[in-house]
């Protein structure tokens, strides 16, 4: 195990530093000058603007400035965002605390429901419940997140006026962030009716950001335990005379995780992706926000800072679900 | 006894709580995060409105709904008979905010004044640099070190500024926000403490509200100031809720999560303005929409080319389709809210027919040009394709073969000002600073050649006016002759003035006391809430 986890490991390194180069070239290579968007229509005289390149290292060859940069990553340092001045590291971490509670309440959303209506599609298969189910995750999968999450908040929170409209809780409670968990800090605040205010402003957006995962995840199911409940050891376990929820949980199931474990964590990228545009609709503080704006401002330190940090996330969740794969299943780990 | 104890801690707890339901917390959705809070670091609406407006004050202020200046912190001024010292009188008794970190010792001096100004144009101060990257936009674009040969001293309530020389809109420049009053006691503080970046994030000011604190990306909380020079404010709590999305922040409005929002979507006024417990406010935006020839390249070298052209557009069209409704026909190159405006200006008719045949006239066939449709929508301009559509037909029906081109804001602001630009570009402007001379010189001034003046139009007599009125010391005097300069812009026609677009507050009717600013400023001093 330990020689497998090593391994794994060993190639998050090259992938480290190509993933530094790309965010690093990605930004530069789209068309567009930050200070020159800084200036706005006023322009700026050809002087100030060697001034600000040079204060900023952008007069700098590009070899110099990226490795200006990997040093600095090295230290622990990704630069200071163009805009607000402020280190890159101290703004993600401001954020990205709304953000995982977003994502984990979405993900585990999305796996208590689309577990077992995937284990339902498959058992009742070709039944009108299979069809509903996949029907469903079909348009679940394609509705387009902006319209989807517009479309509830027009519906709960403006007609039936039953959810907040967005936020991530009600103006009235104000409390220092201790863990930067809504939830959690609106328990320890001790202020009356903060959890559940917090609790209330979740819901609307879990349900838009675990709609992709949650299709993926029950069609997942439904073909991997397809795939198992026509295996042998299935039929033997039902010869045995095994009530069908043993052989179904017992058998069929853990066989049929092995897939659905992988998809899950391939779900982590989808739900950093799709946080982007949840956040914008419901004003939710967190990272994917704070990428899009950065984008749109040619901030490179942030939008290089971000994505390399993102995707340090992403590689370190992929390892630890190879990590999962090989303890649910041992022949992985040889 | 301790059943006694229990009663009263639960009297005062539940007074407690009472009264802090009762506190009136005007909640206003805006339309993004500050970037920081100094004023002085950024050039964003939405940084100034969080900051600038709220939390300081500067010597002299805009009067509520004009774009004309009052006294702020300083009571009067005298200018020299030379037009080169300015001598502001400050007001005695200001006070600063306090914070846990911070309580301030004294009142409101002139080393205040001098330290603010100081700090953005002298680069031995400790504060030049006191951010990474702190380039001081607005006081270098409003020409503030060539200007300024020195401020001095001359008591603790009094501070002179000598120009380089006459400048009128100087006054002007110093209502902005890039001028707020910081204090000099809480910048040593946090400079001997080691942090003196937290004066950019704990803020600490003389006005109408006091910072409280700031949720990245989700909220800013400000109290009202109890010593506020002109008085405390009749809301306890002002709180921003940061809300990027315009459809969102309407929901918000009507669903009552909060009192007042920003720009709503031009699509939704009409809703917005049938619901019974909302009320819309407007006003035309102290704004131009434009498009700027290049006057250095044949055949728009010509003022008559340029004429016919512009007879050839259908600006009305144009108001309907891209600004909704939400704008009126520019004729004039600044806005009608602003001093100075010539209303007697004849616009050039649409008339494609008289077009057409001016064309002729003046000798051009088979005329072909590019226009530049920005890639961005701007207040000025909501939708720069669509109109450059527009515009294509328009000139299709004359004869004049149109290519559109675009390019990603940067590149578009940068290669727009080009002296060699091939084509008219669709730009605009939002007034800084209420003054004329900030759309006439800015925008078409020889010195702006190359630059901010896209149509590359350099006319003696106009921008000898321009200069001119800058040194005179009245208002009435200046009026003349921008007035004057207008008449000659309109005659040589360097832009078609396409509109000015107009600027909707949306607000529940309870509110009351909101004024709105042709600057396009949010103000909340002297708003209340009707119970």
């Amino acid at each position: 195990m330990l020689r497998f986890f090593l391994s794994r490991l060993a190639l998050i390194i090259p992938t480290f530093i190509g993933v530094s180069i790309i965010s690093f070239a990605f930004i530069r290579l789209l068309p567009g000058d930050p200070i020159m968007l800084l200036a706005g229509e006023r322009g700026m005289s050809a002087e100030r603007y060697a001034q600000l390149s040079a204060e900023m290292g952008f007069d700098r060859p590009l070899v110099a400035q990226y490795f200006d940069y990997l040093m600095g990553i090295l230290q622990g340092d990704l630069g200071t965002s163009i805009v607000t001045r402020r280190p890159v590291l101290d703004e993600f971490f401001t954020l990205f605390p709304a953000t995982i509670e977003l994502a984990l309440c979405a993900i585990v959303l999305a796996t208590a429901l689309g577990i077992p209506l995937g284990v339902l599609a498959a058992v009742k298969r070709g039944t009108w419940i299979d069809q509903t189910v996949m029907g469903t995750a079909l348009v679940g999968y394609s509705m387009p997140i902006f319209w989807w999450g517009l479309l509830l908040i027009i519906l709960f929170s403006g007609t039936l006026g039953w959810t907040p409209v967005s936020g991530r809780i009600s103006l009235l409670y104000f409390f220092p962030p201790v863990t930067g968990f809504m939830l959690i800090d609106s328990l320890l605040s001790g202020q009356d009716g903060a959890f559940l205010s917090a609790l209330s402003h979740l819901i609307l957006p879990t349900i838009v950001l675990a709609t992709i995962p949650l299709a993926v995840i029950a069609r997942q199911t439904r073909s991997a335990m397809l795939e198992v409940l026509g295996e042998d050891y299935v039929r033997t376990a039902r010869s045995k005379g095994l009530s069908p929820r043993r052989v179904i949980g017992l058998h069929a199931l853990r066989n049929a995780m092995i897939p659905v474990v992988t998809t899950i964590g391939l779900q982590v990228g989808v739900l950093l992706a799709g946080a982007i545009l949840t956040e914008t609709i419901f004003s939710w503080p967190g990272i994917g926000k704070w990428m899009v704006d950065s984008v749109f401002r040619r901030d490179y330190a942030v939008v290089q800072g971000g994505l390399l940090l993102i995707a340090i996330i992403i590689m370190f969740v992929n390892l630890l679900v190879d990590m999962l794969y090989g303890l649910i299943n041992p022949r992985i780990r040889h | 006894m301790s059943h006694l104890k229990t009663l009263l801690a639960t009297t005062m707890l539940v007074a407690c709580f009472g009264a802090a339901a009762q506190a009136k917390t005007l909640v206003y959705c805006s339309e993004g995060s500050p970037e920081g809070f100094d004023p002085a670091l950024y050039t964003s609406g939405t940084t100034f409105d969080a900051s600038a407006h709220p939390i300081y004050n500067r010597l002299l202020e805009f009067k509520k709904g004009t774009t004309e200046t009052e006294p702020g912190l300083a009571e009067s001024y005298e200018v020299s008979e030379d037009g080169l010292e300015y001598t502001f009188k400050l007001r005695e008794g200001v006070k600063f905010h306090s914070s846990d970190s911070f309580t301030p010792t004294r009142d409101l001096n002139a080393d205040d004044v001098i330290f603010s100004f100081d700090r953005q144009g002298n680069s031995e101060n400790s504060y030049n640099a006191y951010v990474s990257g702190a380039s001081w936009e607005y006081y270098n674009s409003m020409s503030m070190p060539d200007l300024v040969a020195s401020i001095e001293k001359v008591d603790d309530l009094t501070v002179k500024f000598t120009l380089t020389a006459p400048n009128a809109p100087f006054l002007a420049n110093l209502a902005m926000p890039f001028a707020s009053i910081m204090s000099k006691e809480y910048a040593d503080q946090l400079e001997a403490a080691g942090t003196p970046e937290q004066l950019n994030q704990a803020p600490i000011g003389t006005g109408p509200f006091q910072f409280v604190a700031y949720q990245a990306d989700a909220a800013i909380r400000y109290s009202s100031f109890d010593d506020y020079w002109a008085g405390v404010e009749p809301i306890d709590d002002l709180v921003f809720a940061i809300t990027t999305d315009a459809s969102v922040r309407q929901q918000r409005l009507a669903a009552g999560e909060c009192h007042i929002m920003a720009y709503p979507n031009p699509a939704d006024l009409e809703s917005l303005q049938q619901n019974a417990d909302l009320t819309v406010m407007e006003q035309e935006g102290l704004n131009v929409g434009y498009f700027a020839y290049n006057t250095t390249q044949e055949p728009f070298d010509r003022p008559e080319v340029r004429r016919a052209l512009n007879m050839a557009i259908n600006k009305q069209a144009i108001i309907d389709a891209v600004y909704q409704g939400a704008g009126t026909v520019a004729k004039a190159p600044i806005p009608p809210t602003m001093w100075s405006y010539n209303d007697n200006l004849v616009d050039d008719e649409y008339d494609p027919e008289a077009a057409r045949a001016a064309l002729e006239e003046a000798g051009v066939t088979d005329l072909s040009m590019k226009i530049w449709a920005m890639p961005v929508s701007r207040p000025y301009n909501p939708n720069a394709r669509r109109m450059a559509e527009l515009m294509q037909a328009d000139f299709d029906a004359i004869g004049v073969d149109v290519e559109i081109v675009s390019y990603e804001w940067g590149e578009y602001l940068e290669r727009s000002s080009a002296e060699d630009r091939d084509g008219a570009v669709l730009l605009g402007w939002t007034g800084d600073n209420g003054d004329p001379d900030n759309f006439l010189a800015v925008l078409l001034g020889c010195d702006a050649v190359g630059g901010a003046n896209r149509a590359q139009w350099c006319n003696e007599e106009f921008d000898a006016l321009v200069q001119e009125a800058k040194t005179l010391p009245t208002q009435e005097e200046r009026a003349e002759l921008y007035t004057q300069a207008q008449e000659i812009f309109k005659q040589e026609a360097p832009w078609a003035t396409i509109a000015h677009s107009v600027v909707y507050v949306p607000m529940r009717s309870e509110v009351t006391g909101f004024v709105q600013s042709p600057l396009g400023d949010m103000t909340f001093d002297g708003v209340d809430i009707a119970e």
